[in-house]
């Protein structure tokens, strides 16, 4: 992998990188990337060699932030393909993943099964495995059956131990190299960088892992391989490549695998190793030294060195960090590396001192030249992001002021649910937070509550109910049937609240009497609306006005509207009995001295809310509570299909003269002449 | 999650449950068991702070009826890790229930000195007393290393049983389990000093040991002395596990959680069928499997607070309170940071006065780090206020994702809070953090070190992870040719 393997792009960093786009013939918005397969074989990479920048992978699982971070550091590469050729995804039923290069926009392919995308990208031969500790197991073995898959890296955390050392007995068998589990994964800069190592493109860019430096480095902690890239970048020309091996007791390949790359790599001049307590495998790099294997420079440092000063056993953060034995505490390990001639600092502060007199010395001898410093590349920000960072702004195209999900608790117009429940403040609570965004005197509440009870239903004859029941007879679903019954509620069927609403506070706010009120909507031949029964009578009265008359009257502090209505029911009974004030206007009037009298809304809010359709909302509510009982009602006596019968409809079709032919029967003809 | 140290009356469970149960890897010289063992007698008895240890004792005679069986001998003890517990006298052999019981009730929910770690005794195990002959003892370990499984076994058992890495014969096992051993192997690794009479014996139990040991995914067992007499016709044998001691792999809770709990069910262990106190529906037939703390490490309340705050999020929250009354305390993100911290402390030479362990990661929300931070400070404040006062280190690696401004969030308002105290306890601060957004980050931090007067020192990436550590406590190591993080 010489370094004119990777394309100088122009100099503003343009995609001009031979890239089977064709942008002119497309429309303009579409700033889609497409990406034309390879058309030859690749030619065979060193042994020592695991990434390079042509090196083309699957990522196992829809990590697209993993996959946008490794395609984010391509482009900065200046990479001619994305390194990633698709996803596996088995719980998948996408089929591209969009994903950004530069500024422009690539689509990838997600599969459902690893047979299939193999079969399509056989140039790939490295998986970016991010499937759970759970599946990871089977999801790897699986993965290895594939000839052409040379490297896996397993990010999983909690693989468990037994399965760990399966995977690696198999992975060594087939000659398959894994990293991880229990790790971020690493980086080979200029050309290649498993899933999120390195972190946020800032932290690559501040670490110069655009471009191949000299050091190679093996890390236990992937965290720790964060800061080593930034000791690196700072005391050196760079990083040549970074592998962290995972935190687990078994990894899958360890120190001296990678050191043995590195070794065999003519491009790595020095090495760097950051262990850790707990394992032995230190010890396999310290005989490769010692046997002569490895004749580069190592600087070294095992971490952990305070257990052995603490009381009592402490589990560190990684599952492989504990020592069984005096061999594998960090200070032995520390002090045996010394003694095979490694270069190991003091402490793991003075390491960097240590690294910078190393790389000075083979600058000295000649056997590294640092290389020029290409331009720093650019990379666009994220929107959400910049956004974090407050330095973007744009105007939102929803608001929402009652409701807010995103924080710890559920906020009802800025009560936390818990709240809500810790009060008690029931369905009419809630009603009058989400519909009025704020807290009503809880007589409003129960109010609310009444009028829900009382609306709920009023038997299966009325058009609602009806339609829900028909729809519910024709095998449609829950709501269907009851948006079938909701769908008739309007003027006629339940709207009435609103009109009685209206008209009686029209005529309170005129100053009309009752007796003139009555009067002047006879003389405009109008319907009283809320005003009258088909049964119920002054001598037989409705007990659910009665219900609501007697709580108003007894709980809200103002109830002049109702004082009204009954006071023009007395002038309509007087003229026949059975106009009385009827359950919907009773509750209409009720909800208006409640919007106007409550003291919680503003006159104008009263009318807003009144205008906005709130009576509607409160019967539409109410009685979705039976139409939903009505489907339940059918779909348990599983009723079948209703047809209306013939003789209950009344066939009044136009009739010709002559009864024409038949089938003919009852057509009108009509002469164009 | 890794391997850990269980109980040893959950480990005897495990085996006695499963021995029978779990499928040998390949065919044993002798026939399997007609019948599964009978439910193992096996009395855990716990203690808590305050509880009436009579009372206890009086619920565990009705838990545990073969205690109360006229003329039974048991052995009692503290289940709670404690190595050569006959050592430190705190193992009571062939007594009367009614001795075991007293014994027990002189000791529970009192400290004891073991070697050199102080701890209460909360755990207790009772189990029958087995009179034997010495030359039915054996000792038996299986450890996991990366090639495979160790056995090692010695002829010979008992606590006098000296250096068995040395003298023990070995077998590795490898992972690949059709490279199984056969029995021949067996018997030619690991009973060349044993009589030839019991090899088959000792072969079959080996084997289903073994497949105890794969099965339930355990990754260390000893038991010692293991107690093994064959009966007349040396077709069968009865096994006695007198000690032992096992760790097994917590992150193989998915796949064998339920072999852990079914062995360790109340019909399992024999008890009678006692209406669950809580009402509580498990997940598994059984109990969840216990991973108990170090002897002498028992979870102070903080430490089971962060426990259970870090058991309910994705993020990862730990504390370990080394020491109390400690100068030098930390605030760390990121689990290597914390190991280099601790280490850097340690190798300035104030490993006595590291105060605690501990470390937050995985983006933990605003509110979460506030909550940490608030609990480390509070602990700092309740050791002595000492006249050199106290170091407290706000350390972190280089953060892949997390906004280290959005967590310093939380530190600077638990700082707030407590602001004259920290004044008052002498504190130093010394920052150290890089990452997405540090730089407001940073910014912020030393504003308000600024605005409360606090002793902070505040550095970037330009710093060395922990090269503030030597800083801090190093006299001289500042200077000013070092420069601060300017904002």
């Amino acid at each position: 992998m010489a370094p004119s393997a990777i394309p100088n792009g122009t100099a503003n960093g343009a995609p001009s990188n031979g890239t089977s786009t064709s942008t002119s013939s497309l429309r303009a918005d579409d700033n889609i990337q497409r990406f034309a397969a390879p058309s030859r074989p690749m030619s065979p990479q060193p042994q020592h060699t695991l990434f390079h920048p042509k090196t083309r992978c699957f990522v196992y699982g829809l990590q697209a932030r993993a996959v946008q971070g490794m395609l984010d550091f391509d482009f900065i590469c200046k990479r001619k393909t994305p390194s990633v050729a698709g996803i596996i995804y088995t719980f998948g039923g996408q089929f591209v993943q969009k994903m950004y290069w530069g500024t422009s926009e690539t689509l990838l392919p997600v599969y459902q099964n690893s047979e299939k995308a193999m079969a399509k990208h056989p140039d790939v031969d490295c998986v970016v495995n991010f499937a759970s500790s759970r599946s990871v197991y089977q999801s790897t073995m699986e993965l290895m059956e594939y000839p052409q898959i040379k490297s896996i890296a397993i990010i999983a955390e909690g693989v468990p131990e037994r399965r760990a050392r399966e995977i690696a007995h198999v992975a060594r068998k087939k000659g398959v190299t894994i990293i991880g589990p229990a790790t971020v994964g690493g980086i080979k800069p200029g050309a290649f960088k498993i899933g999120n190592t390195g972190g946020m493109m800032d932290n690559i860019v501040a670490s110069k892992l655009y471009r191949k430096g000299s050091v190679g480095y093996v890390s236990k902690s992937g965290g720790m391989s964060n800061e080593l890239n930034n000791i690196i970048a700072n005391t050196t020309d760079g990083v040549y490549e970074g592998i962290a091996i995972g935190g687990d007791r078994y990894p899958g390949t360890t120190f001296i695998d990678h050191m043995l790359r590195y070794q065999q790599d003519p491009d790595c001049k020095i090495l760097v190793l950051l262990g850790e307590v707990g394992g032995v495998e230190e010890y396999r790099v310290i005989e490769a030294v010692k046997k002569g294997v490895i004749t580069k420079p190592v600087v070294a440092w095992a971490i952990g060195t305070v257990a052995g000063l603490l009381k009592t056993e402490v589990q560190f953060g990684h599952a492989g960090s504990f020592a069984n034995s005096q061999l594998e505490t960090a200070n032995m390990k520390n002090s045996s590396m010394k003694e095979a001639g490694f270069y190991v600092p003091d402490t793991f502060e003075d390491l960097p001192a240590v690294l910078k007199k190393v790389y000075d010395a083979e600058v000295n001898k000649g056997s590294i030249r640092p290389a020029a410093e290409p331009a720093v590349p650019k990379i666009p920000m994220d929107y959400n992001w910049a956004q974090e960072l407050g330095l973007i702004r744009k105007p939102a195209a929803f608001i929402s002021t009652i409701s807010d999900d995103r924080g710890q608790e559920l906020l009802y117009a800025g009560i936390p649910i818990t709240d809500v429940f810790k009060e008690e403040i029931g369905i009419g609570g809630v009603m009058s937070l989400l519909w009025f965004r704020r807290r009503l005197p809880s007589y409003a509440g129960k109010f609310l509550e009444m009028v829900l009870m009382l609306t709920a239903d009023h038997g299966p004859a009325v058009s609602g109910a009806m339609n829900t029941i028909i729809t519910t007879r024709a095998g449609k679903d829950l709501i269907s049937s009851l948006v079938a019954g909701l769908l008739t509620i309007g003027s006629r069927f339940g709207g009435a609240l609103d009109g009685a609403a209206e008209e009686f506070t029209r005529a309170y706010d005129k100053g009309l009497s009752p007796r003139d009120f009555v009067d002047t909507m006879r003389k405009e031949n109008k319907l009283i609306p809320g005003i009258g029964h088909r049964v119920k009578s002054r001598n037989n009265p409705d007990m659910r006005v009665t219900l609501v008359t007697e709580y108003v009257q007894n709980n809200f502090p103002s109830h002049k509207l109702l004082d009204y209505a009954l006071a023009v029911e007395t002038v309509t009974t007087s003229k026949k009995d059975n106009l009385i004030l009827n359950v919907d206007g009773c509750i209409a009037v009720c909800f208006v001295d409640l919007l106007r009298n409550s003291g919680a809304f503003s006159a104008e809010e009263a009318e807003q809310y009144l205008a906005n359709g709130v009576l509607n909302g409160l019967f539409v509510l109410g009685r979705s509570i039976g139409l939903i009982a009505h489907h339940l009602d059918q779909k348990r006596l599983r009723t079948s299909l209703y047809r209306h019968p013939w003789d209950d409809i009344t066939y009044m079709l136009p009739e010709l003269a002559g009864k024409g032919a038949p089938g003919n029967e009852g057509r009108v003809e009509v002469d164009v002449k | 999650m890794s391997a850990k140290s269980i109980y040893e009356a959950d480990g005897k469970a495990i085996l006695n449950y499963h021995l029978t149960r779990a499928p040998v890897i390949k065919p044993t010289p002798l026939p399997a068991q007609a019948t599964h063992n009978p439910p193992a007698k096996l009395a855990a008895i716990q203690f808590e702070e305050g509880d009436n240890v009579e009372g206890v004792l009086d619920r565990a005679e009705a838990t545990f009826p073969f205690l109360l069986v006229p003329g039974s001998k048991f052995v009692a003890k503290p289940d709670q890790l404690i190595k050569r517990r006959g050592k430190s006298g705190l193992l009571k052999l062939n007594a009367t229930w009614q001795d075991a019981r007293e014994w027990i009730a002189a000791r529970a929910n009192k400290v004891q000195k073991v070697e050199h770690v102080e701890g209460a005794l909360r755990h207790f195990l009772v189990e029958p007393f087995v009179p034997h002959p010495q030359e039915t003892e054996y000792y038996i370990n299986i450890n996991s290393v990366r090639e495979g499984d160790w056995i090692l076994f010695y002829h010979e058992g008992g606590v006098e049983v000296g250096d068995v890495d040395a003298k023990a014969e070995k077998l590795l096992i490898p992972v690949d389990l059709s490279q199984y051993p056969s029995n021949e192997e067996i018997a030619k690794g690991l009973l060349s000093k044993v009589p030839k009479g019991v090899h088959n014996v000792l072969i079959d139990f080996i084997s289903r040991l073994y497949a105890v040991y794969v099965d339930s995914q355990f990754t260390y067992l000893e038991i010692n002395p293991l107690v093994v007499i064959p009966n007349k016709d040396v077709t069968g044998a009865e096994v006695h596990f007198l000690d032992l001691a096992a760790k097994i792999d917590q992150t193989a809770e998915f796949e064998c959680g339920s072999k852990w709990a079914i062995a360790r069910s109340p019909a399992a262990l024999g008890m009678p069928a006692i209406a669950e106190k809580t009402g509580k529906v498990s997940i598994d037939v059984g109990p969840p499997m216990e991973f108990p703390a170090p002897f002498g490490r028992e979870m102070s309340k903080e430490e089971a607070y962060i426990a259970e705050m870090d058991a309910k999020t994705g993020a990862s929250l730990k504390l370990t309170i080394l020491n109390g009354k400690g100068r030098v305390w930390t605030l760390v993100a990121g689990g290597g940071a914390s190991v280099v911290y601790a280490d850097a402390i340690a190798a300035a030479g104030f490993a006595s006065e590291l105060a605690n362990y501990g470390e937050y990661s995985g983006a933990p929300t605003e509110t979460q780090t506030f909550h940490y931070a608030r609990t480390v400070l509070d602990l700092m404040f309740r050791s002595p206020n000492t006249a050199d006062g106290k170091v407290l280190f706000i350390g972190g690696g280089i953060a892949n994702f997390t906004n280290v401004a959005s967590t310093f969030k939380g530190v600077i308002r638990a700082l707030r809070e407590v602001a004259p105290l920290l004044i008052e306890h002498k504190v130093q601060i010394w920052v150290r953090r890089a990452g997405p957004n540090y730089q407001e980050g940073l910014k912020n931090i030393k504003a308000v070190g600024k605005e409360l007067n606090l002793n902070m020192h505040v550095f970037g990436p330009e710093m060395h992870v922990s090269g503030i550590v030597p800083l801090a406590l190093i006299p001289g190591k500042m200077n000013s040719s070092i420069k601060e993080f300017e904002g």
